[in-house]
């Protein structure tokens, strides 16, 4: 069987994938994330977003510190349209 | 880098790569895009990607008919190894006002005449293709089973990957800085990375196209404005097509993964700024939660902005510049560029060969704004 590592989990990310795109010239965490998917799942990267980036630096014989990571985007946690919503009444009833 | 070219496209969004792809499936050679960030940067990796052939004017209308066929095919077309996940779920559109009833009246006429086969339905109706809408508020609908959306970062590898495949050069990260124009005729093109020599420009640079015309003294009429959008968890399929009010100026999808996407965009002031705020997250829930109650146990997972191109009009600016020979573009597709994507680069393929085009596109061209040839849509969020 051929061995799978996955990167990222919420979205079934293989290093296997993420190899091929390399070797196919996509070499930012910006264009990787947005072909795979790799940080776009539920978790927003929290795990997977280093490893990318540490294969990243490895591949291209970069230094991590010299990789543009990806944007953090709002908002920080999964929220509920409920929550959210809830928020705005609150201040409504003062 | 290439020092010389038969044709620099500035912009790798999907306009400037399915030009550059047309291009060299018509045979051209040396064709060169210039990209000033990585690809996906730009409108095309921030958008919705909605495609819809439910439009207002006839231009319109032809232009998405031909796009949306292109995107049916355009796997096969452009022998992707991947999936631009074209999800045909039709787009439903809720008229809340009066005056929308009448317009959509209008427009599925036009639609019927040009091939589309949209229909006028009742709210009761549209309960049978979206279950849980609610219709409180709601008039009348109009639907089209064709329209749909699809992955906008796999459409635009497909086309990046193909062009390369038949030669063309895409250079990320090179940013263009001035175009030289000698005589009135285009010389090249100078970059960050040096100069390119070529006759032939082709100005796809989306909501920055003005910046880049001024570079050959030329005015090109589009402003950017930034619209937000967010995206859900993913969760168990229960929106079959999109979701869309013009008046209420919000529209909502699911994706084949699960996601929810969806938008609003009232209008702002101009600005390259893509950052996101959170008066879009609470308008933007409160507007999505009003038709589809079930959406508030539902997460939002992430949130971005990007911009669109707007033209005077709404309406693309395609074709020939006049004032300077060799000098084309293709851009104020004023936040439905996506869409019109595959049929803009057949047509500028066409245009910038000197071929007869498969729609006629001499109503869209720049010189519109100064004879006062205005085109309106009336049918925009
Ligand atoms: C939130 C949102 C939702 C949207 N939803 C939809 C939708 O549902 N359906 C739809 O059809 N459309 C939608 N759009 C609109 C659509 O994204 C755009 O109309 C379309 O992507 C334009 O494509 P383009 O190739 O013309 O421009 P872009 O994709 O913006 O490409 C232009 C490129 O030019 C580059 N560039 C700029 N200046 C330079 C320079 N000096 N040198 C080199 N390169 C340069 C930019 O970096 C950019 O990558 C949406 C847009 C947004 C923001």
């Amino acid at each position: 069987m051929k061995s799978k590592t996955i990167v990222c989990r919420c979205e079934d990310v293989t290093l296997e994938e993420i190899e091929a795109l390399i070797e196919k010239g996509y070499t930012s965490m910006d264009e990787i994330k947005r072909i795979t998917r790799c940080g776009m799942g539920q978790c927003q990267g929290r795990t997977c977003r280093t490893l990318l980036l540490a294969e990243l630096a490895r591949a291209t014989k970069t230094h991590p510190a010299d990789i543009k990571v990806t944007t953090f985007r709002p908002p920080a946690k999964n929220v509920k349209m409920s929550v959210i919503l809830g928020g705005i009444e609150d201040e409504q009833n003062g | 880098m290439n020092r010389t070219a038969e044709i620099v496209i500035i912009g790798g969004g999907i306009s400037g790569l399915a030009t550059a792809y047309n291009l060299a499936a018509k045979g051209m050679k040396d064709v060169v895009v210039l990209e000033k960030g990585y690809l996906m940067s730009g409108s095309t990796g921030r958008c919705g990607a909605g495609v819809r052939q439910q439009w207002g004017t006839e231009m319109n209308c032809l232009l998405a008919k031909a796009s949306c066929e292109i995107f049916e095919n355009l796997n096969e077309i452009l022998d992707y190894e991947g999936d631009i996940e074209f999800k045909q779920g039709g787009y439903l559109l809720m008229a809340v006002t009066e005056k929308e009833v009448e317009q959509f009246k209008k427009n599925v006429a036009l639609q019927n005449s040009l091939g589309i086969k949209s229909v006028l339905l009742t709210p009761e109706e549209a309960l049978e293709i979206v279950p849980d809408l609610n219709i409180e508020g709601i008039l009348a609908c109009a639907y089209h089973h064709k329209d749909g959306h699809a992955n906008p970062f796999h459409t635009m590898i497909a086309y990046a990957e193909a062009a390369k495949r038949l030669g063309v050069k895409i250079y990320t990260y090179t940013e263009v800085t001035g175009i030289m124009v000698e005589g009135g005729r285009i010389k090249g093109v100078n970059t960050n990375r040096g100069d390119i020599y070529t006759d032939k420009v082709l100005i796809a640079a989306g909501a920055w196209s003005r910046e880049i015309g001024a570079m050959a003294g030329v005015d090109i009429p589009v402003r950017p404005e930034r619209h937000q959008i967010l995206v859900t968890e993913p969760v168990n399929h229960r929106l079959g097509p999109m979701i869309m009010s013009f008046a209420g100026n919000i529209y909502c999808q699911q994706e084949p993964g699960g996601e929810f996407i969806m938008g609003h965009g009232p209008a702002e002031h101009e600005t390259y700024s893509v950052t996101s705020s959170w008066d879009f997250l609470e308008e933007m829930c409160r507007k999505a939660v009003r038709f589809l109650p079930y959406l508030k146990n539902i997460r939002v997972v992430r949130q971005w902005s990007g911009l669109y191109e707007i033209s005077p009009d709404a309406q693309p600016i395609l074709g020939k510049v006049p004032q300077v020979e060799g000098l084309y573009v293709a851009t104020g597709f004023s936040g439905h560029g996506f869409m019109f994507g595959p049929i803009t680069g057949v047509l500028m393929a066409e245009c910038i060969l000197g071929l007869p085009t498969t729609i006629p596109i001499d109503k869209l061209d720049l010189g519109r704004f100064e004879r006062g040839e205005l085109i309106f849509e009336p049918s925009v969020v």
